[in-house]
């Protein structure tokens, strides 16, 4: 196949593709508009699609409800916090998978990879009753013990890892290199791509994690920016250009390091073969 | 036994470096798991709980909610899956004779809404459906039809919701696709246009043959991802009309956090938990067929 020719019928699918990738983003366009437009010119037909005079005021007002800053606060250290541990605790086992022989290690990597088929819904109650008995509802960490638990990342990490050569690893050994230092001069630096990967796959996913953060938390100081959200949506469902802004103000995060890392989101995507 | 402790002793840097992890996914995964299974076999209340036998799923199994359910979720992935592999084998197809930069700008702006929390999207989407002012009844005028109230009407409900998910999602099998697609040999392409066969026949004759594995893959994910929907039905309807858009891990939620009954919410969990397995199996069987060019 001829690529980088072009054609009448090349052109013709490059503008469907820009029409349908138009469409693709209209919703999240429409968030924006609305977020910017007065709330009264939202009320009524026909709609702006370019609000003829835009205003900040919808943001002004949704920053001066109740605990959007804690929101906000609880977002980044919890997606912060889950991020970090979790990179550690599945690099070093991924690489304990990935180069390491022992009694065990098979059965072992078989219980993780067979977790990775059970739902998250599953562990729900168990985790709530659980999180309940040692005093976690409601805390920071009834928030983010459960996200270090998922398998996932060890297996991501174990098959990055296993693309190691075997033969550095032994040179540092012979070198004279310990075991924590292998993995930490060694096996870290070399993984930085995986890690980036699963770095941005975990802070996304806890950035917009919804069911668990609904359940563990009751107070809405503890709340993190998503169910602060759905449950403002409750409260004033019909102040659509407030619920816009508030919804532009959690998404703006996301877009940015989606645009910033791009390339290790389709990487990931192809990789992990991840869910969604 | 010595000689165990011999190789667990050889081997102690492999189980210190496995043991952070292993704790966190022991405690707050395997166990919570086992105790799920447990607790469907329980009457659980705070001051103790009792051993209820089989109670649990014979009360979920006669309660008609559970089956409008199971109805509105198997729906909602016949919905959902067929129309997202479509859309996403398309795209694939129409993006691939382009440069690779080309290509990824596609990717990206498709895979773009993936990134956007379930909430805000379905905020997106109660914004668009809302009746008297939303985009969606606007455009309709426009056509001179009457406004529909999408959310609240117990046929449109369910079917506004999996439009919604269709539209915002995909991207991600766009990229797999694309990738597939990829690596399919460019020599077997060449063949074909020396037959002089059409691009349409091409793609039906040897690419879609050979992308199986793949579209399998999509197939089983899209199934068991489809079967956890929670975010959209909580955001947009709580389950409602008339519980036209109650799927398992609502109810899941319903019984659990807002009834606290924890035996039967838990019953519900397992066969959530069977369901899913069975489609697990069919791609452990099958995926492990590889395409020989």
């Amino acid at each position: 196949m001829v690529k980088g020719k072009v054609t009448i019928g090349k052109v013709l699918i490059f503008i469907l593709l820009l029409v349908l990738g138009l469409a693709a983003i209209l919703p999240l366009y429409w968030m924006v508009a609305t977020a910017i437009q007065h709330p009264t010119l939202t009320m009524q037909f026909p709609p702006e699609w370019i609000p003829s005079n835009p205003t900040l005021n919808n943001f002004r007002s949704f920053f001066t409800r109740p605990h959007v800053w804690n929101w906000t606060l609880n977002s980044i250290v919890v997606a912060t916090s889950v991020t970090v541990l979790q990179v550690f605790l599945a690099a070093l086992a991924g690489y304990t998978f990935a180069k390491k022989r022992f009694f065990g290690d098979q059965f072992l990597f078989w219980l993780y990879v067979g977790s990775m088929m059970v739902p998250d819904q599953v562990t729900l109650i168990p985790l709530y009753l659980l999180m309940s008995k040692l005093g976690f509802l409601d805390s920071y960490k009834g928030l983010i013990l459960p996200g270090l638990a998922g398998p996932f990342g060890v297996f991501l990490m174990k098959q990055h890892m296993s693309t190691l050569p075997s033969e550095l690893l032994d040179a540092a050994r012979i070198d004279g290199c310990g075991e924590w230092g292998i993995f930490q001069r060694v096996v870290l630096p070399l993984s930085k791509p995986g890690i980036a990967v699963l770095a941005i796959f975990t802070f996304v996913g806890q950035w917009n994690a919804f069911i668990w953060p609904l359940i563990v938390t009751s107070s809405s100081a503890m709340r993190t920016l998503p169910v602060g959200l759905a449950l403002l949506q409750e409260e004033v469902p019909m102040q659509f250009a407030l619920l816009m802004a508030g919804a532009t103000y959690a998404a703006i995060p996301m877009v940015i390091v989606f645009l910033s890392f791009q390339r290790y989101f389709l990487e990931g995507v192809t990789v992990g073969a991840l869910k969604g | 036994m010595g000689k165990i402790w011999a190789r667990i002793k050889k081997d102690k840097w492999a189980y210190l470096f496995l043991l952070p992890s292993f704790i966190f996914f022991g405690t707050f995964f395997l166990f919570p798991v086992v105790w799920s299974i447990f607790l469907s076999f329980m009457d659980y209340q705070v001051w103790g709980s009792s051993f209820v036998g089989l109670d649990n799923y014979r009360e979920i199994l006669s309660d008609r909610i559970f089956w409008i359910s199971l109805r509105n979720n198997f729906f909602y992935a016949l919905g959902v899956v067929p129309l997202w592999l479509g859309k996403a084998l398309i795209i694939s197809a129409l993006i691939f004779p382009f440069r690779k930069s080309i290509q990824t700008f596609f990717k990206a702006v498709f895979y773009m809404p993936h990134v956007t929390s379930a909430v805000i999207i379905s905020m997106i989407w109660l914004w668009i459906y809302n009746p008297p002012f939303g985009l969606l009844n606007y455009i309709l005028s426009l056509f001179g039809r009457p406004g529909v109230a999408w959310l609240g009407n117990t046929k449109t409900a369910l079917p506004a919701i999996i439009a919604q998910t269709v539209v915002m999602g995909g991207g991600s099998s766009i990229v797999l696709i694309s990738a597939a697609m990829n690596g399919i040999p460019t020599h077997l392409y060449e063949a074909a246009e020396l037959d002089g066969a059409s691009k349409l026949v091409t793609w039906f004759r040897i690419t879609l043959p050979l992308l199986r594995p793949t579209i399998l893959y999509l197939v089983v994910m899209g199934t068991i991802s489809s079967f956890q929907v929670f975010t959209q039905v909580y955001t947009m309807t709580k389950g409602g009309p008339q519980f036209a858009t109650t799927t398992i891990v609502y109810l899941i939620f319903e019984k659990a956090f807002q009834n606290f009954r924890f035996g039967p919410a838990s019953a519900m969990a397992v066969v959530l938990f069977a369901i899913v397995f069975c489609f697990a199996i069919i791609q452990f069987k099958w995926l492990g067929e590889e395409i020989e060019y």
